[in-house]
């Protein structure tokens, strides 16, 4: 009886052993009519204003998030990714060819420092082009004292060295997962999908649109290239102002050396909305 | 989520009865260092064998699966102390063996920390985890819960029914009968996960403060608190079986395949407008009608049927703000100038626990258009203090905060109520 009693108390502990809590399951297939493209203003209600911007309000933080992005894909690495923190002074003016350019006085903070890192201060200046399709907008950018905040260099290698081997297959999904989590083996790779991200959002976005990464789907690492590291995320990004969440598939590489590019990116039509194929 | 469930059968309650049991018999307070091996005897000599190392009492072995046959493996649980014998004699003899159980106490220990999160369900609200999220069952049974231990002071009204007909519950708390009220309501969009959470830490608050608080008791003493959680429970259930990011109700869409309707554009007050949708598969779809959603039809109906609502605040995440009407239209709203102040100091005493930064300012110049909105409704039917929040954060974790920031998100939010309710206190109108 004992030996009953212990054999399924140890199957007990083995079954419920620790597991992290099971994936979400996959968006289902869709089927018949395809998801929305990605997010495009119903109305395009010309809110904005010119001269003087209320730092506060969207007009000024959309564009914000803008310079914020192409701050990433050019400084964001396994450990180091900038968030906006505060918007300072902003102003908008319509140039000629019909865009607005905003210029911008705001401050960041390192992520990867954690809430105590220092703030960082920025200027930009924010083009969004009025093309009859949509092309990205045009960001010109300095921030104060960028070299002097404390190099990864030691960080980035031990990653590097880490991951480079030919051996290494990393493969994770819902990076945090439904409750926040996160693994502190995960958080380079949640990082560097956010600078991969970060090219798409920048490159999508317009005066209608404000993203953010809502969380990395997948990452799956695949066969070194040049010394690259290479990395397939899928990624969701979230869109303020519509709401939508829009799903992304994208191929990057990272190297201490070249930092981070993105090579493919492909948009994938999300189905959660459908609870059954349209006839 | 599954793993809770799994926790709450009646092999968890076996498991804690054997968990002690074990200990009991062993006499041990740890298991640190101790293993289980697995055997597989190759032969009736070996057999032999560990049947002689089975009688060797000193070495406190425990075999979990005795040797009887060379076709069946033997575990054994081996002490620390034992182990190197244990393995000389195994090695000496060439039987072959493995490891099954590394280290017995990690396993009891990451067991235990799993257990002491997902208890068997909480005795009562001092039992209950604030600091995780809890699924709709849970808080349902957390609102029951509230009831019976505080029952002169809450109790639960249902004010109707979800598409899939889940009860709409909505705590009322209240002293004296006939008084104006208070509303507050978390989780109409049901991925902002926390909110809910929020709500459930306000309405222990709330019973833990009334007596203790002056503020908050001599507000409960003149208005009535009425809490509505899960204020989008079919979308709630939604996220936590299927998608973590839905947003919308679940109620189907007639010709099309999308469901779901955004419960924030659906009242009304522009409806229709800008800021807004038609196309059912987007987030922000209006529906087909205003209050065509029962969640939100129920609220309506509630808030006409009291008619003495002097506040109502309905909270979402995230992005950190405070926002006061309108969302629909740029006209400011007659008391702007009232709320543009007290949302100021809302924010100063939110901020001053742990200096999280907060924006406020009407709906459609801080955030964005959005018409057919919550507290634009409100608004126009007279409640004045009518407030949206965005809770934490700003878009690193968005809408999958951690759960470490639940209880620090609800106590600077509290401030922020607290503030409103006291400004509402004290100028009745």
């Amino acid at each position: 009886m004992k030996t009953f009693c212990s054999v399924w108390l140890l199957l007990s502990l083995v079954e419920l052993s620790p597991a992290p809590p099971a994936s979400q399951e996959p968006p289902l297939a869709c089927t018949g009519a395809p998801d929305p493209a990605p997010p495009q203003p119903e109305t395009a209600e010309d809110m904005a204003s010119t001269g003087d911007l209320e730092p506060t309000h969207y007009p000024a933080r959309r564009a914000a998030q803008v310079a914020l992005h192409y701050l990433n894909t050019h400084h964001g690495s396994p450990f180091r990714v900038f968030g906006l923190q505060q918007v300072h002074k902003a102003s908008a003016e319509d140039v000629g060819a019909g865009g607005r350019k905003y210029k911008l006085d705001f401050s960041v903070t390192d992520w990867g420092s954690g809430s105590a890192g220092p703030a960082l201060r920025c200027s930009a200046d924010v083009l969004f082009p009025r093309t009859e399709r949509h092309s990205a907008p045009e960001v010109q950018l300095h921030c104060e004292a960028l070299h002097q905040i404390n190099s990864t260099a030691q960080e980035d290698d031990a990653f590097y060295q880490k991951y480079i081997s030919p051996d290494s297959a990393v493969s994770a999904r819902d990076i945090p997962d439904s409750f926040g989590n996160m693994s502190e083996e995960m958080q380079p790779f949640w990082r560097l999908a956010r600078v991969a991200a970060s090219f798409i959002m920048l490159r999508e976005s317009s005066e209608n649109t404000e993203f953010n990464m809502a969380k990395v789907a997948s990452v799956t690492q695949q066969e070194s290239r040049e010394e690259q590291l290479m990395l397939e995320f899928v990624v969701l990004l979230h869109d303020f102002p519509s709401q939508e969440i829009v799903q992304w598939k994208l191929l990057a590489s990272w190297s201490p050396d070249r930092g981070v590019r993105v090579l493919q990116t492909e948009w994938q039509p999300r189905c959660p909305h459908a609870t059954k194929p349209p006839n | 989520m599954i793993l809770a469930r799994k926790f709450y059968s009646s092999k968890m309650k076996g498991l804690l009865v054997l968990t002690a049991l074990f200990v009991a018999v062993f006499g041990k307070k740890t298991f640190e260092g101790d293993q289980v091996l697995r055997i597989t005897a190759k032969n009736e000599a070996q057999i032999f064998l560990l049947k002689e190392l089975s009688e060797q009492e000193h070495l406190g072995l425990d075999f979990w699966r005795e040797p009887v046959h060379e076709s069946l493996p033997v575990d054994v649980y081996v002490p620390f102390h034992s182990l190197q014998a244990v393995r000389v004699f195994l090695r000496y003899n060439q039987i072959q063996y493995n490891v099954m159980i590394m280290d017995v106490q990690d396993l009891l220990d990451d067991e235990e920390r799993e257990m002491v999160k997902y208890r068997t369900i909480p005795r009562s609200t001092d039992d209950f985890v604030y600091t995780a999220y809890h699924d709709l069952n849970s808080i349902y049974s957390f609102m029951d819960m509230l009831v019976a231990e505080n029952s002169n002071l809450v109790s639960k009204i249902v004010i109707g029914q979800s598409y899939e007909n889940r009860p709409l519950n909505v705590l009322k708390f209240s002293t004296g009968a006939n008084r104006p009220g208070i509303w507050f309501d978390t989780g109409i969009h049901s991925r902002e996960w926390v909110t809910q959470a929020s709500g459930i830490w306000f309405a222990k608050k709330i019973v833990t403060d009334y007596g203790r608080d002056p503020v908050l008791t001599d507000i409960l003493n003149n208005y009535d608190i009425f809490l509505e959680i899960v204020t989008n429970p079919d979308g709630f259930a939604y996220t936590h079986s299927r998608d973590r990011m839905w947003r919308k109700t679940r109620k189907p869409n007639s010709g099309s395949s999308c469901v779901g309707v955004d419960p924030n554009r659906n009242w009304d007050a522009g409806f229709g407008g800008g800021g807004s949708s038609s196309n059912p598969c987007t987030e922000t779809y209006r529906g087909p009608s205003a209050h065509s959603e029962p969640e939100v039809k129920a609220i309506v109906d509630f808030v006409k049927s009291h008619g003495k609502l002097k506040a109502f605040v309905s909270i979402h995440s995230y992005s950190q703000m405070l926002l006061y009407p309108y969302g629909y239209t740029s006209t400011p709203a007659k008391d702007k100038a009232e709320l543009h102040e007290l949302a100021k100091k809302a924010i100063a005493s939110l901020q001053s626990l742990y200096n999280t930064r907060y924006t406020y300012g009407s709906i459609i110049t801080t955030i964005y258009q959005a018409s057919g909105g919550t507290i634009d409704w409100t608004y126009n039917q007279g409640i004045k203090y009518s407030y949206t929040f965005e809770l934490r954060d700003t878009g690193r974790y968005g809408f999958l905060l951690p759960a470490d920031q639940i209880i620090p998100t609800a106590e600077e939010t509290w401030l922020a109520l607290m503030a409103i309710m006291e400004h509402t206190r004290n100028n009745p109108y």
